[in-house]
């Protein structure tokens, strides 16, 4: 046997280990090759871990993601004409969703903004933050200063349960309690300073902890010690990711989209989209004016057979789109899917159908999330 | 009754010119989690090498080959409900398919246990 559609490289550059390389292969994890990286697929198991974290609490190791730090003279102005944001209505220590685009309004990266006391903080993809500093680099005037927070590993903690074993080992000048969803705060865990923000890509209510390197296993350690929690690989991160209908860029962003059909226009605050004046601006404003061809839905599929990424989708025998990702749902008990579809067939309830191996699969197109956000507003 | 692997991690046991066919434990705790078993109709003809079922987990889908050739006879239905005996029992209840042989002599290239185990042991 063999995995089906595996591409073949021809070349692969020497893949890098992260501060918690260890920690995983003492812990069991089974590590493969991730954005350039050596990364825990799963430990125990895909299904069992993805059904811990949205019954109690996963601690995820996200150090392959790029933390920058963006500061310098008229950094507030210089920022905005690179991001979709309005930066005016940015409040201190709360990260917001945002992206780099490129000049033809394609998707280059999502990321997370916050504000700091003399800066912004952000938080990009781990496969394309050399291309994104790079992109930040062009666009940005010689005053403002990116410097990039290598030496800090990124944990999420996401989960139910996650707020009771954080905050038993948190300290700060507010309790942990004091954060809502998208707020955060600096905080130190057993004497380690550790910036704390309420957030995450499950779904669930959860925390992402920013912390130096050098006390990454440590810290991991302790936050594991806790009953609540177990660590989490990558394979239950994506299924939980997909069940909360957030896409992953490299699959259901790319270039290749603008934020309009990959339906996440809060990305474009609102003043930018009267304004524009950001990279990229004028095909997004287009496709606010003038709709776009296709849109990012999400589809339910009957019965138990997965269709992933790439495989087409028919309404009748006319292709009307493309899966960007799909899966077996372990909450729901069937599969799903993240697709772009003609504008036409894109209504909640049409049904459709997935080309897989040559069958084809009935889906319709439901509403995302596909399991509800238990998000701690 | 002789049990013969694959390099590909297919087991195969024969009685007379039949011949059952699954995946190995080692291959399915490689897999992980089984959420659907595709399955080969009774009275498909397969060839060695050919690929009449798919196994899907919650990871990938992953091809299972025919070790030998033969005719489909049939295939286990208690895997459309419960896919993941392959993951509880593979090389026993969660059998996937059985076939008549027509080339018995095709078995003459597949490893016994003890060759197999040596194979993952080289993995």
């Amino acid at each position: 046997m063999s995995e089906v559609d595996t591409d073949s490289e021809f070349f692969e550059p020497e893949t890098g280990t992260l501060p918690l390389d260890d920690w995983h292969s003492a812990r069991g994890g089974r590590m493969v090759e991730f954005a350039g990286y050596w990364m825990p697929v799963q430990y125990e198991g895909i299904l069992a871990e993805h059904l811990w974290t949205r019954e109690s609490a996963g601690l995820f190791d996200v150090s392959h993601m790029g933390q920058l730090f963006i500061s310098g003279e008229g950094v507030e102005a210089a920022l905005e004409a690179v991001l979709p944001i309005d930066l005016a209505t940015l409040k201190p220590f709360g990260p917001r969703y945002s992206m780099l685009l490129d000049e033809d309004g394609g998707i280059l990266d999502d990321l997370m903004v916050t504000r700091w006391n003399s800066g912004f903080y952000l938080v990009v993809n781990g496969a394309t933050k050399w291309d994104d500093i790079a992109h930040l680099r062009e666009h940005l005037p010689d005053e403002v200063t990116i410097t990039h927070l290598d030496d800090s590993a990124l944990l999420a903690l996401q989960g139910p349960k996650a707020a009771a074993a954080l905050e038993r080992i948190t300290t700060g000048e507010w309790p942990l309690s004091a954060l809502t969803f998208m707020k955060g705060g600096q905080f130190k865990i057993d004497g380690v300073e550790a910036w704390i923000s309420r957030s995450g890509y499950t779904g669930e209510d959860g925390f992402e902890i920013a912390i130096p390197a050098a006390d990454a296993a440590r810290i991991a350690n302790l936050i594991c010690e806790q009953p609540e929690v177990k660590p989490i690989g990558l394979g239950a991160r994506d299924s939980l990711r997909l069940e909360a209908g957030l896409p992953l860029y490299g699959h259901d962003l790319s270039p290749e989209h603008s934020p309009v059909d990959a339906d996440l226009l809060f990305a474009v605050n609102k003043r930018r989209r009267s304004e524009g004046g950001f990279v990229g601006a004028e095909r997004v404003l287009k496709g606010l004016a003038d709709g776009t061809a296709q849109v990012r839905v999400g589809l339910a599929l009957e019965g138990r057979q997965a269709a992933r990424e790439g495989a087409e989708v028919y309404a009748a025998n006319q292709k009307v789109g493309v899966l960007t990702s799909g899966g077996f749902s372990p909450t729901l008990g069937h599969p799903i899917a993240m697709a772009y579809v003609d504008r036409a067939q894109a209504a909640v309830g049409t049904a459709l159908e997935i080309d897989v191996r040559g069958k084809r699969l009935p889906a319709r197109v439901v509403a995302m999330p596909f399991v509800p956000h238990r998000y701690h507003r | 009754m002789p049990r013969y692997f694959t390099q590909d991690h297919e087991w195969i046991d024969v009685d007379g010119d039949t011949g059952t066919v699954g995946i190995t434990d080692y291959a399915q705790g490689q897999l992980g989690d089984i959420t659907f078993v595709e399955l080969p109709e009774a009275g498909a003809a397969v060839k060695k090498g050919d690929a009449p079922c798919v196994v899907d987990s919650v990871k990938a889908a992953s091809d299972v080959y025919a070790p030998v050739s033969g005719t489909v006879i049939e295939a286990n239905g208690a895997l459309d409900s419960e896919p993941e005996l392959v993951n509880t029992d593979a090389e026993g209840s969660g059998w996937l398919f059985r076939l008549t042989l027509s080339d018995p002599g095709e078995l003459d290239g597949l490893m016994d246990r003890a060759a197999y185990d040596g194979f993952v042991a080289g993995l």
